[in-house]
């Protein structure tokens, strides 16, 4: 019976389903993805040299591991979304509360702002490339680039949608105007805050590999590229997985920031 | 103890936008509340009493004429003019406990200051073991009864009120009404609060103030005075009906002429 309830409140729009069920489906579609690159690679489907056995993988994993290239190249790349993505937040989230609270900063900012953010990042490789070199500077440059100004759009999105009585509120209770970004409009935002951060990380990371593709010497994007000229597709495969992983693991760990310092929003 | 003062509104107007848009909301309004008065503004949706609250807080700068609190001219808002609004405006990150610490913290008092009015003020509105819990955890008759909370324990020199039962079932709204009368009676704020509910004008009001439709003005002042504490059954006296059936007629009318 209360099985049955179980599959039926997963019938239901926006109905909670159990803890149990919930992991159930995330396994089985995983195993369903996994199944389905075993049957692929293995039934001689695709030819190994395009597609490699998922034990390939886990092999040459291993192997990378041991003679640290592996963990070099990861902490690498992880360094440089680190730093990357820490300049541009450091900016873009008080900039883009000014920007959505007072509408000189917004009317002084969109134009240009809105000019950029629809110029793709790639265009500018070349161009960073020839201004910084190919060191860490160059790369990082390029996902402050990537990431800055979409943060900013969407921070200051939220700042501006923040309720009008609110703020009176907060006015009729003796906030200035001048602190009304700090006492108001920062707490306001904080859980949208911090899932446009958990979004963009995820874009900085995109912007990363194409920064290492044109130009690095270390990195999982760099280490992609020399496999690709040795036809090494089980190399490629673990770098994109070394990259997920790392993604799944900062999305977890923005959402469980979420819950201790904006525990009041759901 | 507490603070509360007159409000004096004279030959008010105000103007919203500009150009072909352009909303004239007040026109040559006034009135005046007394210290530790329950005035109660009825009027036609859209007449303008909102604008008039938020006029006297300060939110919004008049047009024409002139309003003092306490004989002091309008500069903006400030703590000393308190406000319920009728949408929830807790703030949704802070407890039940630090919202209504908020307006005592930025006046800058002390720790053990501020403790004392939480305590007092959460205990007004029953909602002592409540202290700890987050807005949204509240139903919406629990958000106002802190909001109530939060707006006194800044001990304005008058409250400003804009429907703030108009959002919760009539059997809240009673129990609401109630226990505003009582924290009334325990600070005797100058009150000005503005309803639909013409019950509730009645059952609150020392004065209602009836309004016309847009641009508002000031239709008729209906002094009540019935004794207090107003008891439940006293909407069923004749004369509480015959007032009753009076606004209706004064807002009935108004519709008529539009
Ligand atoms: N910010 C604004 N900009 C332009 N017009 C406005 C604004 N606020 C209110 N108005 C207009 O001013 C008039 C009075 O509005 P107000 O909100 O004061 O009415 P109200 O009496 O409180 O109505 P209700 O009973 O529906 O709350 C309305 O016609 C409204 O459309
Ligand atoms: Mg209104």
């Amino acid at each position: 019976m209360s099985d049955k309830s179980a599959f039926s409140a997963a019938l239901v729009p926006y109905r909670p389903i159990s803890a149990g069920l919930s992991v159930t489906l995330g396994v089985l579609v995983w195993a369903l993805v996994l199944g389905g690159w075993m049957y692929l690679a293995n039934g001689n489907h695709v030819p190994a040299m395009f597609l490699p056995d998922p034990g390939k993988v886990l092999a040459t994993a291993g192997k990378l591991a041991m003679d640290g290239s592996l963990w070099s190249n990861t902490i690498a790349s992880a360094q440089v979304v680190l730093i990357g993505f820490v300049v541009s937040s450091v900016v873009a989230v008080p900039l883009g509360l000014y920007m959505g609270t007072y509408r000189a900063v917004q009317a002084a900012l969109d134009p240009l702002v809105n000019f950029i953010r629809y110029l793709p990042v790639t265009s500018f490789v070349p161009l960073f490339i020839l201004w910084i070199g190919i060191g860490l500077e160059e790369r990082v440059a390029v996902i402050v680039f990537g990431t800055f100004f979409q943060q900013l759009v969407m921070i200051a999105d939220a700042a501006r949608s923040v309720p009008r009585d609110l703020v009176n509120a907060a006015y009729t209770l003796g906030t200035k105007r001048s602190t009304t970004v700090r006492h108001i409009v920062f707490p306001s935002t904080l859980p949208a805050v911090l899932d446009v951060l958990r979004v963009t990380v995820g874009w900085a990371w995109t912007y990363l590999v194409v920064a290492e593709l044109v130009a690095a010497k270390s990195g999982l994007g760099y280490m992609s590229l020399k496999a690709m000229r040795g036809f090494q597709v089980d190399i490629i495969f673990l770098a994109i997985a070394m990259i997920g992983i790392l993604g799944l693991i900062t999305d977890q760990g923005f959402r469980l920031l979420r819950r201790v310092i904006a525990p009041w929003a759901i | 103890m507490t603070s509360s003062a007159d409000i004096t509104i004279s030959d008010v107007s105000l103007r919203y936008g500009k150009g072909a848009k352009t909303v004239l909301a007040l026109d040559g309004i006034s009135l005046d509340v007394k210290p530790n008065e329950f005035a109660v503004i009825v009027g036609p949706s859209g007449c303008g009493k909102s604008s008039l609250l938020y006029l006297i807080a300060g939110l919004e700068d008049l047009t024409g004429g002139r309003i003092t609190v306490g004989g002091q001219g309008i500069e903006g808002p400030g703590p000393d003019r308190g406000m319920v609004f009728q949408s929830y405006t807790l703030f949704p990150w802070l407890t039940v406990a630090q919202n209504v610490e908020y307006g005592p913290r930025r006046r800058g008092l002390g720790e053990a200051e501020r403790k004392a009015l939480v305590d007092h003020y959460l205990e007004e509105v029953g909602l002592a073991s409540f202290r700890n819990h987050y807005p949204a955890q509240l139903s919406g008759g629990m958000k106002q009864r802190v909001a109530i909370a939060r707006a006194l324990a800044n001990d304005p020199a008058v409250l400003l009120m804009d429907e703030p039962f108009g959002a919760l079932d009539s059997q809240t709204r009673h129990t609401m009404q109630r226990l505003l009368l009582r924290v009334w009676d325990h600070s005797h704020k100058t009150v000005l609060f503005v309803t639909h509910d013409i019950e509730e004008a009645i059952l609150l009001a020392d004065r209602v103030f009836v309004m016309s439709g847009r641009p508002g003005q000031i239709r008729k002042v209906l002094t009540v005075d019935f004794p207090r504490p107003r008891v439940g059954d006293i909407v069923l006296d004749p004369a509480f009906i015959a007032m009753k059936r009076e606004i209706m007629g004064l807002l009935r009318s108004e519709d008529d002429d539009h």
